[in-house]
């Protein structure tokens, strides 16, 4: 499989990308149409912002108000970096990060439009689903490729830190993070 | 940000000639106080995160090794949950904040 990796971290610590012109067409497509959708109010973009406080309106609306605006920045960014680095060679460090991020919103959107669940599988061709389908395959193995190339650069002993060792809180399961209808056809 | 009951104890035979320690930084305001209440910060499974993001997320925010990242993602991806840091109230809502910046569906909550 690593010859077919598209994005790969060369001996100085640079990013050599290794894709087809329908791939960067795509990637250059999908993000623009992804900007207009990241906002706090869009329904397919609800994933982007969960919520801190489940469970008091009060502090979840404080944190809202704290982090919404630089959580949208950030996304909006990133997926512009992707735009724009998209015909480079190679990318910087900073520019990988980006393209995870932004390559995690496009996957989070398509996911959602999608109604991804566990039990979701493959759809078979007459799907209208599909194109969307094929679609988020690739942002799939291309967001791989880019987390595989990435962790080459992490070191596999961490920093020392440690997991907290809490017990299990007991809280119930939450469920508020379903997909809205009507938004079809939005790529 | 607000660090609970950090005590820095002096080496013997230092040479400052301060009664005691008193590099005590006490937490000032609201349920921070509660310093045996830590919040916990927990990432919950959802269908679209890739496993290898989770876990590269783990190693790259917490500083966790490759294998207690793994052994955290997949506790989550078969428990439903995980508790992935705990600490004082800011120090958590900033990780959830890290988190969400990174997609994962992160919560917090005051442990019981």
């Amino acid at each position: 499989m690593i010859g077919s990796r598209r994005v790969r971290r060369d001996r100085s610590g640079r990013y050599r990308l290794s894709l087809s012109e329908p791939e960067r067409t795509l990637l250059r497509s999908l993000p623009e149409q992804a900007k207009d959708l990241v906002t706090e109010q869009e329904p397919l973009a609800r994933r982007l912002f969960p919520p801190a406080y489940p469970t008091d309106d009060e502090a979840e609306a404080d944190y809202r108000r704290t982090a919404g605006a630089s959580l949208l920045d950030r996304h909006r960014r990133s997926l512009d970096t992707l735009m724009d680095s998209v015909d480079a060679p190679g990318l910087d460090e900073a520019e990988a990060h980006d393209w995870l991020d932004a390559l995690e919103v496009l996957r989070l959107v398509v996911g959602t439009h999608l109604d991804i669940s566990e039990e979701f599988e493959e759809v078979d061709e007459h799907d209208p689903r599909l194109a969307h389908f094929v679609v988020y395959q690739y942002l799939t193995e291309l967001q791989n490729d880019v987390v595989e190339a990435l962790s080459a650069g992490l070191p596999v002993e961490g920093t020392g830190a440690e997991p907290p060792d809490v017990p299990e809180p007991d809280l119930g399961p939450l469920d508020g993070l379903s997909t809205p209808d009507g938004l079809e056809g939005w790529l | 940000m607000a660090v609970t009951g950090t005590l820095r104890p002096r080496p013997s035979g230092d040479p400052v000639s301060q009664p005691a320690p008193t590099e005590l930084d006490l937490p000032t305001s609201g349920e921070d106080t509660l310093v045996d209440r830590p919040w916990l910060v927990i990432v919950w499974n959802d269908p679209i995160n890739l496993m290898s993001y989770v876990t590269f997320v783990f190693q790259k925010l917490f500083g966790y090794s490759k294998e207690k990242a793994t052994k955290l993602m997949l506790d989550v991806h078969h428990k439903g949950r995980a508790v992935v840091s705990s600490g004082g109230r800011e120090r958590a809502e900033l990780d959830v904040y890290r988190l969400h910046e990174h997609g994962l569906w992160a919560t917090m909550e005051q442990a019981s």
